[in-house]
């Protein structure tokens, strides 16, 4: 799950991290208010789950309040563009108003989980600012790494060891050193998957803050932490993939206009990859799961085909614990709803194959049976052609 | 031949008498698997299918001796079961439980370290030795004895992948899911390590996914020291970047762990690669006639 970066600072704060002073504002008067208060020079930052804000015109520095007014009045409502949103970009509902600080150095700091390794990683770098991924393709030997061992925590040492490495001394050392141990409680406290710090500011009297914080945390974990879930903003997500997850559906939207729905995340990802295979393009990857009961079914078919890119459906099932006639029985009964004109294409195997396979016969519906993964999605591509022969590439 | 289960491993159920307990421990039975016990704290000295059901895990061992564990528990109890079981002596340990966090995981495998005993999983379909013994959630029915070993990140796409194997008139040695999450026990490579000493195994099935680099590394093994064939196939080559698909582990992060990436090393190391989900049983046999 990803969060706002005035959120990540509120959750850093609360681990002893130092942050610049700062509120949220949504209207413009807001955040002229919030200028007088810490001002009267502020810095107004569009909060949108996307990084590169400051290129896409969604960060700027304002030497009054008035300034700062006239900017989040700009900033709120617009769709912000970024490397990161697409064309389309996001629309800003809220605007951080912080302190302006004296820059002397931008560090980077940043956590997140080595698989390989089996360790937290904990990285920083004297190239803040920049992309890290740039700086560890350009000038590696700029990232200073230190492994946390998850039965002792970060430690002391290695807290020191990476302040020393970035060149670090007197009142900038010691606040450093503080601050990257809380870093680490947070990212552990909260069971972050990512913590980043990029922008780390240095001021000329040795202040160490996080000028930007990035946190995304694992969903997995989150049943343990009410306080972050409460934190998603379900404006940031697509409507079709909320509504997915209310019935426990894996679903994500993609470009293409070929709708898939796949019992498993493996098999829906090579479904996905066969329909490109087979010269078609996946309009979404959705998974069903295991633990699937008829209503999720009806139900995962009626979003699969309510997006209005989708000009055909390929419905993929390897029955295991999935019966094959349950998904059959779902999607009859979605379809018949629905009025669903598409074309469908059904690939049923596994348990209960041939019960699945009658049900789909004696609905009368104009589906279309495959016995394989491959001629299943050649038949739903060229169906789709024929009908929708422009959006194809 | 097999490799980590067979007819003979006892093993004990985590959890078997709660419902998804319940239904899979019984279909163990059913597939012949030697379940000699349960385990749910409160239910000890009951019976449950047959077989008696302990309060701890050690108790069980103690008392009718096992050697394996399946662990269906909810997944915030499940990194404490493996490590209770790890603590009980068991050599083999499937986790089948979804949804266990990442920092749980962390501190289950700094336990395991230097005790003797194979983790497969979380969030795993399991282990099958077909015909011998299967630990796990997956159909029966569809596997054959035979001398292809399966290695896969994923469940349903594994059972794709026995079904093209039978229909090329082969069998398998042992499947074994190694589950979809970032954080997961055995990997690719010591299960490598397995199947080569395994007699019984002429060729290995490879599956992987996007995210990590746990197929490369399993590249750079097969290049230096696996000398039987293999064939490999990677979900999500039409996966976008940052987007979580549908596992925990199946993620494109910083640009790292694209399918385009695995498969190039995959070929690299001489394994045949199916681009295409619907080739990998063809690939198979192209690979043993050409070692023929």
């Amino acid at each position: 799950m990803k969060i706002h970066e005035f959120q990540a600072k509120q959750i850093l704060a609360r681990f002893g991290v130092r942050v610049p002073r700062g509120e949220v504002a949504e209207t413009p008067e807001a955040a002229r208010a919030i200028a007088e208060r810490i001002g009267p020079r502020v810095v107004v930052k569009a909060q949108i789950h996307a990084g590169g804000r400051g290129k896409g015109g969604g960060v700027k520095l304002a030497a009054t309040p008035a300034e700062a007014e006239a900017l989040a009045g700009r900033m709120i409502g617009m769709q912000l563009v970024t490397h990161q949103t697409g064309p389309e970009g996001k629309r800003v509902q809220r605007v951080l108003v912080e302190e302006a600080l004296e820059i002397a150095r931008e560090l980077y700091l940043g956590l997140v989980i080595d698989r390989a390794r089996e360790a937290a990683v904990l990285m920083a770098s004297t190239e803040g600012g920049v992309e890290i991924e740039k700086v560890a393709a350009e000038t590696p030997e700029r990232i200073f790494k230190e492994y946390v061992d998850p039965a002792t925590g970060l430690l002391g040492f290695q807290a020191r060891k990476l302040a020393f490495k970035l060149g670090l001394e007197g009142e900038a050392l010691k606040q450093a050193q503080k601050f990257i141990g809380g870093l680490y409680r947070a990212f552990e406290g909260t069971d972050a998957s990512l913590a980043e710090i990029n922008p780390l500011l240095v001021t000329k009297q040795g202040d160490v803050l996080a000028l930007d914080a990035k946190m995304n945390f694992d969903d997995n974990a989150l049943g343990r932490h009410p306080d972050i879930q409460a934190m998603r903003d379900l404006s940031e997500e697509s409507p079709l993939e909320i509504e997915a997850s209310k019935y426990n559906l894996n679903y994500i939207k993609l470009d293409g206009n070929v709708g898939c729905m796949v019992n498993g995340a493996g098999l829906a990802m090579a479904t996905m990859d066969i329909i490109k295979y087979a010269g078609g393009m996946p309009a979404n990857f959705l998974d069903v799961g295991g633990g699937v009961t008829e209503e999720a079914v009806t139900n995962a078919f009626r979003i699969l085909v309510s997006d209005p890119d989708v000009k055909g459906a390929l419905i993929n099932i390897f029955g295991g614990i999935v019966r094959c006639d349950m998904i059959a029985n779902g999607v009859v009964k979605s379809a018949r709803a629905l009025g669903t004109k598409i074309p469908v294409v059904i690939r049923l195997e596994g348990t209960n194959v041939d019960l699945g396979k009658r049900i789909l016969a004696e609905s009368g519906l104009a589906f279309s049976s495959a016995d394989s993964m491959r001629e299943a999605a050649e038949r739903i591509v060229a169906l789709v052609k024929e009908t929708d022969p422009r959006s194809l590439p | 031949m097999s490799i980590l289960l067979d007819e003979k491993t006892r093993v004990i159920v985590l959890g078997i008498t709660g419902g998804e307990g319940t239904f899979h421990a019984g279909k163990m039975i059913e597939y012949g698997t030697r379940v000699v016990a349960g385990m749910t704290p409160g239910k000890g000295g009951t019976n449950h299918l047959g077989v008696p059901v302990f309060n701890t895990v050690a108790e069980a061992a103690a008392a009718v001796g096992v050697d394996a564990a399946a662990i269906f528990v909810p997944p915030f109890a499940a990194a404490d079961a493996i490590m209770e079981c790890a603590d009980a002596g068991l050599g083999l340990v499937v986790c089948i439980t979804e949804g266990i966090p990442t920092f749980d995981m962390l501190k289950v495998k700094t336990y395991l370290r230097g005790k003797p005993v194979a983790l497969i999983g979380p969030n795993t379909p399991g282990i099958i030795s077909p015909g011998k013994a299967k630990i796990g959630i997956m159909p029966g029915p569809i596997h054959k004895p035979g001398t292809i070993g399966i290695i896969s990140r994923s469940g349903t796409l594994t059972y794709e992948a026995v079904q093209q194997v039978s229909q090329q008139g082969y069998g398998q040695s042992t499947a074994v899911g190694i589950g979809g999450d970032p954080i997961v026990g055995l990997k690719y490579i010591e299960l490598l390590e397995l199947f080569k000493r395994d007699p019984g195994t002429e060729a290995v099935i490879l599956i992987g996914e996007i995210g990590g680099t746990a197929e490369d590394e399993a590249a750079a093994y097969i290049r230096a020291s696996f000398p039987k064939p293999v064939v490999g196939f990677i979900a999500g080559q039409t996966a976008p970047p940052g987007r979580r698909m549908g596992h925990a582990g199946a993620i494109i992060a910083g640009g790292k762990g694209t399918a385009q990436e695995k498969m190039d090393a995959l070929r690299a190391a001489g394994v045949r690669v199916a681009v295409s989900p619907a080739d990998i049983g063809i690939e198979l046999r192209r690979a043993l006639t050409r070692a023929a």
